[in-house]
């Protein structure tokens, strides 16, 4: 039988009308072979174009419709849906893309008109072709995993837990908190940020909804949006966790002194020691990389010093498995690093210039200088000059603006003129106040009486030009207001460091299956529209992970992702696309190539009869294996050569 | 493989020892150089600001006379070497001037496509090409007890960088230390030297020479080590000016990257120009 095909153009407005002549389109249309139906429509999208496709395929039997509007990625739901609901299958509907394709990206009348009618031509061909496909459903694993315990996943896991799912938060840090654990105040309200943080992090411990993973690192990520299986490896912390009380008697005997990761290196630690004093499990962990051996035979003085027997060096790392229904993303950012700079700043050639972290961990109660703010010989700054915008809005380094350091710089400079009598100059691009209550803070800091300098600075130099800078940093900069090229002495140099994406960054976009976007962090599905959403279904990002954010913001899309996976779990089932691949059993010849190319591990290998087999649950459709098949057995449905031949056909046979 | 030499004027007048000193360390180490025949301006650094068509049709020229030779130009004056390669770059990306500039040089005599090799300063060369450990092979002695200040000037590195870090650039650092020098580490490696306006605006030129002498000295230098002939004469000429007006003597010795080189390969001082020297008389043998 014939099939009985209906076209119906859009005209999006003046989208497409305006460059496309939609009569000519659909006149063309009526000619086609098969085509008994064609009509258009102001917006085809609305309730009335929607209804137009579906009394046609009524009153005239349609059997394959074709719509001619803007990119599947939009509307092809919506017009499938339409279809079904006319009693036709979903899937013997075709998306002919004469918008993004077509009327936005040629400018000439003509040209335009030509070009749709070839597109429709090419739909109207393949979607003859079509056959009818059958969406499969899977049940849902009501858990969720939650990646990086700062801030941001912290709320993400709690509010998911919160909603009665199991959550396992999984952190590559010995403790949770992330960036955050290591602020002193926070802007622009000044709390302190430890004492917002650290209830929060009980909260996660004793939540009976959350297992915590802490010095566990995602490894291998596989299934699909509700099934995913992960596969996290936790490394051994040495100290069993139960039995360790946090006495720190290790520590007191430990002969090892390591340089503290958690204050960038401007205190020290020992091999067995706890990340701080808050930190979430309360528990020490020893650093292997430090310790003289796990050994026992060279030192045994922590074991030895153990009332509570919690130290084991035979400990081995640990595979766990994990079946979670859907992933949220929320790994953070590290610091631009200020070593990239060095020539120019100063930074690790004079020890009087920090980075916008380190001068955190200076004006921290339980920081290496226990809150005082002083220079590295000990004696408290005359002067300290910051410098804004390092590594950001700069060509060179990242070209985007980091959000954050117009406030923490802010904030640094209140802290200064609280903590000390120096004074302080702030080397900015332009001031970027742009939260709730942060204009306010600016005010407020103006007020307490600081400078301003509008120009970026140039360069920290250590050489003098005048007596008055014999011995001092001096911060060179044009500045815009005045016109021209100053020279400012400070006694110390804090570098307000952008927000890069962490290194690792690369990696777990490999292992989620998600995209970065041109900066580097993770890319988000829709930049306003679906935020916290990614291409890969199930899997969220919230946070700095993806993009520069303040902690309002990060807690929001940590609570946003958490909304996205609620419901996605509690929706119980999941449609699965029936746009797979599929092998000819007669036709394989069992040679495997396709198994050894997939990569969503989807086929399997029956070794009796020697062919190989799509798990339709796992495949993807991406039809490597289609392309791949030497013998022409492996066929992807909804792709089939038929299906894209006649396409082709269609682009290239019209006679215009 | 022979390379063509591109002196510029510099290197013909006031810096005919950088030259001089130049030719006699590749003579030494057997590195085939050949002049380029019928040279002319490289077209100037700021020339191209007031008419860019023209200075563009100078550079141009010197590329005509390369023809079609695959040998790189070695060009070792810093200005000539950016307005050289500037003018390359400028000449490959717009296709507009560059038909222009063609034509131009069509009703001069030259036909043709334009000239597709490199354009490379001599310390690029030393130190990529001919490589530091032959360099070490072939010295007769170490310059032990010169502590030297490198300093690059601006143009080797800005705003094309194209063999080294725009920052904080290392090859004459790690040239000198195969000699057998101490290098001075210190932040103005390739801060002004005060370039063309030192000659203009006097106060200018005092100001910044003296900073990076009397820099060069707090580090303890016993000699600056440059690249550059303009900075080389900057450097050189307003010591004793400098000294009086800042009450403190900023006499240091300075040198050519090519004659320090020249020492440690056994070349004699009238061999390297070292007796045209403007700054006090090295103190290194």
């Amino acid at each position: 039988m014939a099939e009985r095909v209906g076209v119906f153009v859009c005209h999006c407005g003046s989208n497409i009308a305006g460059t496309v002549d939609i009569e000519a389109v659909v006149r063309h249309a009526k000619g086609l072979a098969g085509v008994v139906v064609a009509q258009e429509f102001k917006y085809m999208c609305s309730d009335t174009g929607q209804g137009m496709i579906k009394k046609a395929i009524k009153d005239s039997g349609l059997t394959r419709v074709v719509v001619a509007a803007c990119s599947p990625t939009l509307h092809e739901p919506t017009f499938r849906r339409a279809c079904g609901d006319a009693g036709m299958n979903a899937f013997l509907f075709q998306m002919a893309n004469i918008r993004e394709q077509c009327s936005w990206v040629t400018e000439d009348r003509g040209e335009a008109t030509a070009k749709a009618k070839r597109i429709v031509t090419a739909a109207v061909r393949r979607v003859v072709n079509h056959e009818p496909l059958q969406i499969k459903e899977a049940p849902v694993t009501p858990a969720v995993m939650v990646v990086g315990g700062g801030i941001t996943g912290i709320e993400a896991a709690l509010r998911v837990a919160d909603s009665g799912k199991k959550v396992y938060l999984v952190e590559k840090e010995p403790t949770l908190g992330g960036m955050m654990a290591r602020f002193d105040k926070t802007f622009p309200t000044l709390d302190c940020a430890a004492c917002i943080l650290t209830p929060k992090m009980t909260e996660v411990k004793d939540h009976p909804n959350i297992e915590l993973m802490t010095y566990c690192e995602v490894k291998e990520v596989s299934g699909y949006v509700g099934n995913f299986k992960v596969k996290v490896l936790e490394k051994p912390r040495y100290v069993i966790q139960g039995k360790c009380n946090n006495c720190g008697e290790c520590a007191k005997v430990c002969p090892v002194v390591a340089r503290d990761e958690f204050d960038c290196g401007l205190s020290t630690r020992r091999a067995i020691h706890i990340p701080f004093a808050q930190a979430v499990p309360s528990l020490y962990v020893l650093d292997p990389k430090s310790c003289l051996g796990l050994d026992p035979v060279r030192c045994t003085r922590c074991y030895d010093a153990c009332e509570a027997k919690a130290i084991d060096y035979e400990m081995q790392p640990r595979t766990v498995e994990l079946a979670v229904g859907a992933i949220i993303l929320a790994t953070g950012y590290e610091l631009f690093d200020c070593s990239r700079v060095s020539e120019q700043y100063g930074y690790g050639r004079f020890p009087d210039v920090y980075t916008s972290l380190e001068f955190e961990r200076l004006c921290h109660a339980s920081g290496p200088t226990g809150g005082k703010i002083v220079r590295a010989d000990g004696r408290e700054p005359e002067s300290i000059a910051i410098l804004h915008c390092i590594g950001s809005r700069d060509e060179k380094h990242n070209d985007y603006c980091s959000r954050v350091c117009c406030m923490y710089s802010l904030k640094f400079a209140h802290l200064v003129k609280e903590k000390t009598q120096a004074k302080v100059t702030n080397f900015y691009i332009d001031m970027r106040a742009f939260g709730k209550g942060y204009e306010e803070f600016y005010r407020r800091c103006l007020h307490e009486g600081m400078d301003l300098v509008r120009g970026k600075g140039a360069e920290v130099t250590d050489v003098a030009e005048s007596e008055g800078e014999a011995g001092k940093l001096v911060v060179r900069c044009e500045d815009t207001l005045l016109g021209g090229v100053r020279r400012i002495p400070a006694d110390m140099v804090i570098l307000s460091a952008g927000l890069s994406p962490r290194k690792e960054t690369h990696e777990l976009a490999r292992a989620f299956g998600i995209s970065r976007s041109r900066d580097g962090f993770f890319m988000e599905r829709h930049p306003k529209l679906a935020p916290v959403a990614t291409a890969s279904d199930g899997i969220y990002v919230a946070g700095a992970c993806q993009g520069p954010k303040d902690i309002p913001d990060c807690v929001a899309q940590g609570a946003a992702a958490a909304a996205s996976a609620i419901s996605l779990i509690d929706a119980g089932r999941i449609k699965l696309e029936p746009i797979a691949a599929e092998i000819d059993e007669k036709v394989c010849c069992g040679c495997r190539m396709c198994a050894a190319l997939c990569p969503y591990n989807a086929i399997e290998f029956d070794p009796v009869k020697k062919k190989s087999r799509i798990n339709e649950a796992l495949c993807k459709g991406c039809g490597t294996c289609v392309a791949a098949c030497p013998s022409g057995a492996a066929r992807q449905k909804g792709f089939t050569d038929l299906q894209i031949l006649s396409e082709i056909e269609g682009v290239l046979c019209v006679n215009l | 493989m022979e390379y063509i030499y591109y002196p510029g004027c510099s290197l013909k007048g006031s810096d005919k020892p950088y030259e001089e000193s130049f030719l006699a360390v590749f003579r030494k180490l057997e590195i085939p150089v050949r002049e380029l025949e019928d040279w002319n301006c490289c077209g100037a650094t700021l020339f191209a600001g007031v008419n860019e068509k023209m200075a563009l049709g100078m550079a141009a020229r010197n590329f005509a006379l390369m023809g079609t030779s695959p040998a790189d130009l070695i060009v070792p004056c810093s200005a000539c070497y950016l307005t050289l390669n500037k003018a390359k770059k400028r000449l490959a990306e717009d296709e507009t001037i560059r038909g222009e500039v063609l034509k131009a040089l069509g009703e001069a005599g030259y036909k043709g496509e334009l000239w597709k090799g490199r354009i490379r300063h001599p310390l690029d060369v030393l130190v990529n090409d001919y490589g530091l450990p032959a360099i070490e092979k072939r010295l007769t002695r170490r310059l032990r007890g010169l502590r030297a200040a490198p300093y690059y000037g601006c143009e080797i590195v800005r705003p094309m960088c194209l063999f080294d870090d725009a920052d904080d650039p290392k090859s004459m650092d790690r040239l000198l230390e195969t000699l057998g020098a101490s290098v001075v580490e210190w932040s103005l490696k390739t801060k002004c030297c005060g370039a063309i306006v030192a000659a203009s605006i006097e106060e200018v030129g005092l100001r910044l020479n003296g900073t990076i002498l009397r820099e060069a000295k707090r580090k303890g230098a016993g000699a600056v080590v440059t690249l550059c002939p303009l900075c080389h004469f900057n450097l050189e000429s307003m010591q004793d000016k400098i000294s009086r007006e800042l009450g403190e003597d900023v006499r240091l010795p300075v040198l050519y990257f090519t004659q320090a080189l020249g020492l440690a390969l056994g070349l004699s001082d009238a061999e390297l120009g070292l007796r045209r020297s403007l700054s006090p008389q090295l103190v290194l043998r």
